[in-house]
């Protein structure tokens, strides 16, 4: 027989003023095996808390019953409260009366009845709860960062700098991401290869960074401290420990047509290349879609030039299998298809182009080395028309909810910087509203405005409409002036809007980290824990968390580092008691547990067994790894005999709870 | 292949195997107190299978779920599967339920099993024996033979059979049949599915208001085959003898259903066995016709490595919310 104290929290006014709190205590008071309801205003505080551990001592209670708040906000509070007096912490239920009940109902009446079920609920389940005694599991020391932008590189340069190995795994032949393809950044305008590329350097340097380009994650296992990952590194054709980055190979290769990726394909590279100049790793890698000898045998240029004999045509794809303590995404993003707005023209006309690519034609190692040129005839456009917002905050069907928040301040510089270098350039942007919040960022768009004349107008463009002689016909509405305009210009440029990575969604999956409905990974809290996913040991870092410009990239992804190293710092984690255990004398040995485990806790073998008519009998039972156990109690619903069941949250308790709710 | 033709080379390969010592027992059949009365049973040598042995169309009992004790024993036995049971088998053996090596498995083809509540119903009493000729059956009774229409005696199973392939075996009689489209097994749970809720909820009341909870279902059912059932097990807070009221009678059979869904490889025991002629197999076809329409296709037991969908997780699974909404309608 349990003895069980009831604590009912007022929360302030969050609970008490939609539930009667007096009249729960007391009507939870006379349910059995409770030996003392109180209410107090607020259950976490100090006196709060002093409340819990007298009645423990006084009463010499066995259990304990908080109506509060979400389990999420204070169940630690208050097992450590109890731990304090010295109760086992999982003795200690939490009803939630605020954010189940007092914070979604108006009927005080209403809530005061359905507290009290939840009360009663909780009741039912100290009643079979039993002290559980936590294990501890170890930290590997060593992190893996999925992603080698600047996001991901920063994150791994801190740990790194911390002393701890990390590894990047990047999917591309080159670290460096799309900070690389940038041509100067805002609002210093500095030169974005010139800051980025010493990190680069810096990586391939460090000794406790290893680099693994064009690799992707295969698969991971495991949980927070002991990661198995497995990645897949894909077959380049070139012996890394070999070539030299000399590029010879990408001058001999007779394979010229293939579309330059990095420049966005206006431009051509080889069929065997080096992805720019400054790519970290610097080592060529075979395009095996085009490669002569890949597809019919018939060239091996490339393997006859290269002095340091590195081409490998046999080479074949491998695996490398690692532990680790983390793992954080920082898959970036995408630029937006932008063909699906007919509205535009993109696909119509080599004059409309996204705002990446105008960074490519802006810069020196660009398709146009650097001189602002249209991509359909090679002249000089002398009227610009920038159109914002294309696809970002627009209905679903449309497009993207969100505001990409880069592109207001990109344009800016893209105007500023096209008036400055050819000032007999027209340059018109049209938006929607200007968002310019960050430091020096407004005064960057009012340089654009005053100083560098370019015209900002309100409003949208219907259409953009190629015409004979070449020029772009744009068609838009000035909302202040309240009038039509027809534009005739020669480069329309589009700021599309910016979506996550498409590998995003399937490494959430593999991590088991969950994403919002635009596939962005979610956080554990929006606003106290911005840079860890719900996910225990995975972190977050850049725009595959949300849109970002550079310097939030950069401060984000070093304050993942920060909590990355505070998980690496540690030796031992703590675990958690409430984990599954199966009952061998009820296992039928179906693999069903170890089916639906997400974390492979589970593992089989064959055990002997006495009958009760003497015999010994071998049977395929099931065991559960209580130090890989996370408690998600998948086993225990797909076990079709209950011979699964998780501790703190047996089926039983689930049952008890569910009668008393229904009593 | 006739009955009696595969009757003959099934007991013909029984006793070379046992010859050659590949086997040391086979699974059949025997007949049981009527002719129709057949259940299955174990042979160990030439002359008990002479004695006992029989097949014919009453022989619809699927072997499989005797094959989880059988397998444990010492030797390898042998065993004959029709298509549908051999689905059955390879789901156990994905459960790790039977110890495949020692098992030999003779895949037979299979034309249909006849349902004696059928030929009863056609005014058929006395039965005691059947055979076929051409599209009909001629069943032998105590008062002279009768000629049946075939598709008029056929189990409702065999009507709208699933597939005439062996999923598993090591080696066959016959030849392979191929699987058979599904419109056909869903059509009577396509119907439940456009009445209102309060009129299926009335359908299957009448229907488990007979259920007398003989446990036969579950006793029969190669899907049902735990250590310790819940309905066993005091521990477990649902075990309990007697249909006592309507709420016990559903209770059970929604929860067995629940506990083979994913795993119900349709073989129809379930309904062949019910004294009451309650259509349970039509509460199963229901989650594989949902399994089919949310996760796609999928037939328990055709594959033995294949993970059921409902204890695997994909990207292409339907999202909670599809589940959601179609479990209102």
């Amino acid at each position: 027989m349990q003895k069980i104290g009831v604590f009912v929290c007022h929360c302030g006014t969050n609970i008490a003023a939609t539930v009667d709190v007096k009249a729960v205590a007391e009507a939870l008071g006379r349910e059995p095996s409770v030996v003392v309801s109180q209410d107090y205003t607020y259950m976490c505080s100090e006196s709060g808390q002093n409340l819990i551990k007298d009645s423990i001592r006084d009463y010499g209670l066995t259990g304990v019953v908080i109506c509060s708040c979400s389990p999420r906000m204070h169940e630690n509070t208050f097992r450590k409260a109890a731990a304090q007096a010295g109760l086992n912490p999982y003795m200690v239920e939490i009803a939630n009366i605020r954010e189940q009940c007092s914070w979604i109902h108006k009927d005080k009446a209403e809530a005061t009845e359905k507290a009290i079920i939840l009360g009663r609920a909780a009741i039912a389940k100290v009643q079979l709860n039993t002290p559980l005694i936590a294990g501890e599991s170890s930290v590997t020391k060593r992190a893996l960062v999925i992603g080698g932008g600047i996001a991901g590189i920063q994150t791994a340069l801190d740990i790194a700098e911390a002393g701890f190995p990390v590894d990047i795994v990047e999917q591309k032949p080159t670290i460096g991401g799309k900070m690389a393809q940038l041509d100067k950044t805002f609002p210093t305008l500095d030169c974005s290869a010139c800051i980025l590329t010493p990190k680069m350097v810096e990586c391939a340097q460090n000794e406790n960074i290893r680099i693994l380009s064009y690799s992707e994650v295969e698969s991971v296992s495991g949980f927070v401290g002991n990661f198995t990952v497995k990645i897949r590194r894909k077959a380049r054709y070139v012996d890394e420990t070999k070539c030299t980055g000399c590029g010879l190979c990408t001058e001999k290769c007779p394979v010229k047509k293939v579309p330059n990726e990095f420049n966005l394909g206006m431009d051509n590279r080889r069929a065997i290349y080096i992805p720019f100049a400054q790519a970290v790793p610097k080592i060529a890698v075979i395009d095996a879609d085009y490669c002569n000898m890949l597809k019919n045998g018939k060239c091996g240029v490339c393997s006859k030039v290269c002095t340091a004999g590195a081409v490998d045509y046999k080479q074949t794809d491998t695996f490398v299998e690692e532990k680790y303590g983390a793992i954080v995404a920082a898959t970036g993003y995408e630029i937006s298809d932008v063909s699906r707005y007919d509205e535009y023209a993109y696909s119509q006309s080599k004059d409309v182009i996204t705002s990446l690519e105008f960074e490519r034609l802006t810069n020196a190692a660009g398709p146009t080395g650097g001189t602002l040129l249209r991509p359909s005839d090679g002249k000089h456009p002398h009227t610009i028309v920038f159109i914002q917002c294309v696809g970002s905050r627009c209905t679903p069907e449309k497009g993207k909810p969100y505001c990409s928040k880069i592109c207001c301040m990109y344009t800016a510089k893209h105007a500023m910087l096209t008036r400055e270098k050819y000032p007999d350039t027209d340059v018109y942007v049209f938006y929607i509203d200007v968002r310019t919040p960050g430091k020096n960022f407004d005064e960057f768009y009012r340089r654009a405005v005053e100083e560098f004349g370019v015209h900002y107008i309100k409003g949208a463009v219907g259409k953009v409409a190629p015409r004979a002689d070449g020029t772009l016909e744009v068609q838009a509405s000035d909302l202040i002036m309240n009038e039509q305009l027809h534009i005739s210009a020669d480069l329309v440029v589009l700021a599309a809007a910016i979506e996550p990575s498409k590998s995003a969604r399937s490494l959430a999956t593999l991590l088991t980290a969950s994403m919002d409905t635009n596939d962005f990974f979610t956080e554990a809290h929006p606003k106290l824990r911005p840079v860890e996913s719900p996910t225990a040991g995975v972190f977050l870092s850049g725009m595959c968390q949300g849109p970002k410009d550079i310097p939030e990239t950069v401060s984000q992804a070093s304050a993942c580092a920060a909590k990355v190293i505070g998980l690496l710092s540690k030796n031992k984690l703590t675990g958690n008691p409430c984990v599954a255990h199966s009952d061998e004398l009820m296992c039928n040995g179906c693999s069903n547990c170890a089916n639906v485990c997400p974390y492979g806790a589970i593992t089989y073998s064959d055990k002997e067994f006495r009958m009760p008519d003497r015999t010994t009998k071998t049977r395929r039972v099931a065991w559960v790894n209580p130090a890989v156990c996370q408690g998600c109690g998948a086993c225990t619903v797909a076990c079709p005999s209950g011979a699964m069941d998780l501790s703190g949250f047996s089926n039983s308790q689930i049952m008890a709870e569910v009668d008393a709710i229904c009593k | 292949m006739r009955y009696d033709e595969i009757f003959a080379a099934m007991l013909k390969r029984a006793k070379e195997l046992l010859a050659d010592g590949t086997v040391n027992r086979v699974i059949g059949w025997k007949r049981g107190e009527f002719s129709y009365d057949v259940t299955p049973a174990v042979f160990e040598t030439p002359e008990e299978l002479d004695a006992g042995f029989v097949y014919d169309a009453f022989c619809g009992a699927n072997v499989s779920k005797y094959l989880i004790r059988e397998s444990e024993k010492p030797g390898r036995i042998l065993c004959f599967l029709k298509p549908c049971d051999s689905f059955s088998f390879n789901q156990l053996l994905t459960e790790h339920r039977i110890r495949r090596e020692n098992v030999y498995a003779v895949g037979i083809p299979c034309e249909g099993m006849a349902d004696v509540k059928r030929i009863r119903a056609a005014g058929i009493d006395g039965i005691t024996g059947i055979r076929e000729e051409g599209e009909r059956f001629i069943v032998s009774t105590l008062y002279g033979e009768e000629s049946m229409d075939r598709r008029e005696a056929l189990a409702e199973r065999c009507l709208c059979c699933k597939s005439k392939r062996h999923p598993v075996f090591d080696e066959l009689i016959g030849d392979e049949g191929e699987d058979a489209p599904d419109d056909a097994r869903f059509a009577e749970v396509a119907r439940l599915e456009t009445m209102t809720a309060e009129e299926r909820f009335d359908f299957w009341r009448g229907e488990l208001s007979r259920c007398i909870r003989c446990n036969a279902c579950r006793n029969v059912c190669p899907a049902c085959t735990c250590e310790n059932c819940v309905f066993d097990n005091p521990a477990s807070g649902i075990s309990q003898k007697a249909a006592a009221d309507s709420f016990e009678e559903s209770m059970y059979h929604i929860i067995r259903a629940f506990h083979v869904a994913g795993r119900c490889t349709d073989c129809g025991e379930c309904s062949r066995v019910c004294p009451e002629n309650i259509p349970l197999h039509l509460l199963n076809r229901k989650f594989i016709k949902d399994i089919d329409e949310l996760y796609g296709a999928y037939r328990a037991g055709d594959k033995a490595d294949a993970r059921n969908p409902l204890v695997n997780f994909t990207e292409g699974d339907a999202e909670a919310r599809i589940v959601h909404e179609r479990g209102k309608a």
